[in-house]
């Protein structure tokens, strides 16, 4: 009986509540601009292997197969573990060998392959823009060299590979 | 006219005679008596510093047989450094550890290392720094189950080793940087006793280096050959990043987990890491305020 005496004094507070609208959304969130390849920055060349490139010293003249099959006769040791289901004219591109090829057609050199990866690691790639994914050298205030996503991740298993560490620091007990 | 040998002037000539041994006059070239009067660093004024830096070029020169180069680059003005560290990306391998002795000089036996890389087991209380493992030697990092922490001086905007020193032989310079006057230092260790990181360390003999390992590109409060007795910590490279380079850790690291820039540009790599990743001092509670950011690029 008592809860119900209390009712009209908790009911205008409650409308108040619900009944005031787009509280919320008045709330200004920062709003950060989309970072930009910085204009100032030099990349070393993509690590080939060896002889391979350019890739239109083989692929020249060679019809072009687009089935997808498991490669006998050259590229064996490429063992795709990025995309599964993926397929080598995901990102290489048929009619022209020694270029790379986005999914909309977009034709890429393989200098600028970090468009590539941008495809799906967006957020990575707008963190290696500004600096922060991937290793910076040369000078804090000045000319950067950045590295492109394959000097650390190679395509075709991008996943970074264990690495012996250096030795540990002395431990008191073994200083004579 | 005759002194009367009381005991005022006995306790005098005894004093006088006393300190007389105690003075090296056999050591007395011209170059150690001017180390021995050399005035303090922040009030010497140029004429007076650069006769300094010739004598400790000339002092190490003999002592190494090379040139080695003791520079003096004043702070830039507007700068202040500040340091992220990747912990979603370091695997710990080390590679900043030894990149860093081979720049800035330490002795090798006994070993001096300015970077300390802590190993945590995943999904433990990570902040209980004794709990770690400093270490840990396996075949291949990064272990699964484990993360990895490089710890080195924080550069404190309210430096508690600074106000320990006695003789002030430690300071905080205008870019952020606390350096260390190794002409100044006594080798009383309170500083390494104020540090909470454990980012100092002592020279508990000449340091040890093979002349053609010595990097010869120094800095007067940074990497120049130090002196027994004397406690020695990472100044950001300060040879290096008073000359717009990045530090030799950063340089080093293959996974790119470090990065380094100018606190107060609002472009730099540090303020956008600062505005947009998950960021954290270490020890915050102490009210050191250090220029030393661990951040998370990775994951939420």
């Amino acid at each position: 009986m008592r809860i119900f005496s209390r009712i009209p004094f908790f009911l205008p507070f409650a409308l108040l509540f619900f009944l005031t609208p787009g509280l919320s959304e008045s709330v200004d969130l920062p709003q950060f601009a989309e970072p930009e390849i910085p204009k100032k920055f030099s990349v070393p060349p993509p690590p080939f292997t060896p002889g391979i490139f350019p890739c239109s010293q083989c692929h020249q003249g060679m019809p072009v197969n687009r089935k997808q099959r498991k490669l006998e006769q050259m590229h064996q040791e490429i063992i795709l573990k990025h995309m599964p289901g993926g397929w080598c004219f995901d990102c290489h591109n048929p009619d022209n060998r020694d270029t790379l090829r986005l999914a909309n057609g977009t034709v890429v050199s393989f200098q600028e392959s970090y468009y590539l990866c941008a495809q799906c690691h967006g957020t990575v790639f707008r963190d290696w823009k500004v600096g922060l994914h991937g290793k910076r050298t040369g000078m804090w205030d000045g000319e950067k060299e950045y590295r492109l996503c394959v000097h650390c991740h190679w395509p075709h298993d991008p996943v970074f590979k264990p690495i012996k560490p250096l030795p540990p620091p002395v431990k008191p007990s073994d200083i004579r | 006219m005759e002194i009367p040998v009381n005991r005022r002037t006995f306790l005098k000539g005894a004093t006088l005679g006393l300190a007389a041994t105690a003075l090296p006059f056999t050591k007395a070239d011209a170059s150690f008596w001017e180390a021995f009067f050399q005035k303090y660093y922040r009030e010497m004024n140029e004429e007076e510093k650069k006769k300094v830096i010739q004598r400790l070029e000339k002092e190490y020169g003999q002592k190494y047989r090379k040139e080695i180069k003791v520079g003096d680059e004043k702070a830039l003005p507007g700068v202040l450094f500040g340091y992220g560290l990747d912990l979603s990306r370091c695997i710990g391998c080390r590679r900043c550890v030894y990149a860093c002795v081979d720049e800035n000089n330490q002795s090798k036996d006994p070993q001096i290392h300015w970077i300390t890389v802590l190993r945590f087991k995943k999904g433990e209380k990570f902040t209980d720094l004794e709990e770690s493992e400093k270490y840990y030697n396996p075949k291949e990092v990064p272990e699964p189950g484990y993360f990895y922490m490089p710890v080195q001086c924080q550069q404190c905007e309210n430096p508690p080793c600074v106000k320990a020193c006695p003789t002030q032989a430690t300071w905080k310079e205008p870019d952020g940087i606390v350096v260390v006057d190794y002409n100044w230092c006594i080798g009383c260790r309170y500083c390494m006793a104020a540090c909470p990181y454990g980012a100092r360390k002592f020279n508990w003999t000449s340091p040890n280096r093979k002349p053609e390992e010595i990097n010869p590109n120094t800095h007067y409060l940074g990497n120049r050959p130090r002196y027994k007795g004397v406690v020695e910590k990472c100044t950001f490279c300060i040879q290096r990043t008073r000359n717009g380079r990045y530090p030799a850790c950063v340089e080093a690291c293959p996974v790119g987990a470090r990065k380094f820039g100018n606190l107060l540009d609002p472009g730099s790599e540090m303020r956008y890491l600062i505005e947009h990743k998950r960021v954290f001092r270490l020890k915050e509670d102490l009210n050191t305020y250090p220029k030393f950011y661990y951040f998370f690029a990775y994951g939420r």
